[in-house]
């Protein structure tokens, strides 16, 4: 219930104002605190967190439908855990950003480092830069966007969940992959073992347009991309697969 | 794991100021690494035929002044010498091919950390901030630069172990990883005549390193045939008389970014040792690719 007068001014204030955290003066720790005592809430506030300078851990475990902006680079596991959060960063991340993330929106400005939405179950993560090796390493539901390329071994071992890739993909894309699906439209340098393109069919096309606009990406033509899923050879060990590992 | 860093001067405020930044990099990978930290830093380079060396002895009370009077006695007659601690740097005026041997033969408990030009190795068992000071490393002016920061995963914790290793004049390795065939290499190895002191996986790299360009190739050559031979998982960086190479194995798990300014290159295992230089804001960044290797000189 809100208050009267000068309490209502205040708290109508601080609904607008966002929370202006620097990590060069609070910690990790606290910033994630700060943020896990909204968890299972509805709280809609924006979180300003400037001077990351490549810390770990930032903003993980957010379980609200905060907005969180980060301006700079990030280290290792930003937005991991993510649940219901819009997190956006200005810059590029580290290692593991997004991994195990549920729900809500990871979005990074920049580059990504090694295995970005790693173990992912759900949400959207879109990199506006390149992502490193391992993108999407056994994904588990989650839908990610690159708008440029990614390195090798991308969605190793990915059982559910869509990769997008605008640029080209290095060697070893979806080895080992499951049930998520891979739209590549650049080159792709090798597939991985298990890894087989398929047909384009106008369900794929049509997905594939839902995903790219959710993620903000315009100018793409649908048709130049190809779509690569896996040959289900390898759900079982097979003694006549054994090259195949 | 491990910490690494390096960092290439390109303007003359980043070579005066030098030992502050690698220094501020290392204590960033503290966490990394807080088992022994060390350094190499390229600086004052000794006149036409001088070589310098940095030497390492059991204690930091060691008998300095009588190593000195017999290197002029039977090695140089001209002998600089400046003593950190534990370590002694030397310019000497003498073949570098046979100070090895008379090192060895005279002063057995002395370990020669680094032989060349411009290097000059420190390192020692402690927390990256203590180790640093402990060398007055903030100090130092240079125009290049490595450091690491060492967790100990496979071998012991000593100052032996610790890296950078010298792979030859002027030139050393620090090592982020592991590698699973350094038993049979060194055995391999020191059939050809390295000598290892430790039983420390990366100081067989570097061994390796040595042999290559002992056998006639270049350093590009050496780390090519590297990712033949070894087996194992590995950030490489080396440090040469003129700049320094970083090199990933093809699986590329050890993480690395490199960036650039106007001003300088660096690379480390994590941006945030590269958050603390001047302009990183608006450098450019990138991680380096696997089985590629980068260089710089000057």
């Amino acid at each position: 219930m809100l208050g009267t007068g000068a309490g209502e001014d205040l708290q109508l204030e601080s609904l607008m104002t966002p929370h202006c955290i620097d990590l060069e003066a609070t910690s990790v720790r606290d910033l994630n605190q700060a943020l896990h005592e909204l968890n299972g809430t509805q709280e809609k506030s924006d979180w300003q967190i400037t001077n990351p300078k490549g810390r770990h851990a930032v903003a993980v475990g957010i379980d609200a439908p905060l907005n969180v902006n980060i301006d700079g680079h990030t280290g290792y596991y930003c937005g991991g855990m993510n649940k219901h959060a819009t997190i956006t960063i200005n810059g590029n991340a580290g290692p593991g950003v997004a991994e195990n993330m549920m729900s809500g929106l990871v979005r990074i400005r920049g580059n990504a480092s090694q295995y970005a939405g790693a173990t992912a179950h759900g949400g959207l993560l879109v990199i506006e830069g390149n992502a490193s090796s391992r993108c999407g390493i056994s994904m588990k539901g989650v839908d990610i966007v690159v708008r440029g390329s990614v390195g090798h071994m991308g969605a190793f071992m990915a059982q559910a969940g869509r990769l997008v890739i605008c640029g080209d993909a290095a060697d070893g894309l979806g080895d080992s992959l499951y049930e998520a699906r891979i739209y590549v439209r650049g080159k792709v340098a090798g597939l991985g073992a298990d890894c087989i393109e398929k047909p384009m069919g106008a369900e794929h096309r049509r997905e594939l347009s839902g995903l790219l606009a959710k993620a903000g990406m315009t100018g793409l033509d649908v048709a130049q991309f190809r779509r690569y899923g896996s040959a289900r050879k390898l759900y079982n060990f097979n003694i006549d697969n054994v090259d195949a590992y | 794991m491990c910490g690494i860093v390096g960092l290439f001067a390109k303007s003359k405020a980043i070579e005066a100021g030098l030992g502050a930044h690698l220094s501020n990099m290392l204590i960033e990978m503290t966490e990394r690494g807080p088992d022994s930290a060390g350094v190499a830093v390229y600086r004052r380079p000794a006149s036409p035929g001088g070589v310098k060396l940095t030497v390492l002895a059991p204690a930091a009370s060691y008998a300095w002044d009588e190593l000195k009077k017999a290197l002029i006695e039977q090695v140089s007659q001209q002998v600089e010498m400046e003593i950190h601690g534990n370590h002694a740097v030397l310019i000497l005026h003498a073949d570098a091919a046979g100070i090895y041997d008379w090192f060895a033969a005279h002063f057995p408990e002395l370990h020669i950390n680094s032989s060349g030009v411009s290097i000059e190795i420190y390192k020692d068992k402690g927390l990256p901030e203590n180790v640093l000071n402990r060398f007055e490393v903030k100090q130092f002016t240079g125009t290049h630069a490595l450091g690491h920061s060492r967790m100990a995963t496979e071998s012991n914790v000593t100052i032996q172990h610790s890296h950078p290793f010298s792979t030859g004049q002027d030139l050393c390795l620090v090592h982020n990883g592991s590698l699973s065939n350094h038993n049979r290499l060194r055995e391999k190895l020191q059939k050809q005549g390295i000598i290892f002191r430790t039983d420390n996986d990366s100081e067989v790299a570097a061994g390796y390193l040595m042999h290559r360009m002992w056998q006639g190739d270049s350093l590009d050559e050496a780390l090519e045939s590297a990712l033949e031979n070894l087996d194992g998982f590995f950030t490489f960086a080396i440090g040469t008389r003129d700049g320094f190479a970083v090199l990933r194995d093809p699986v590329a798990c050890k993480p690395a970014i490199m960036a650039e300014t106007a001003e300088w290159v660096a690379m480390a295992s994590e941006y945030r040792a590269i958050a603390v230089l001047p302009g990183a804001d608006s450098a450019e960044c990138w991680e380096p690719a696997p089985a590629k290797i980068y260089s710089w000189s000057h």
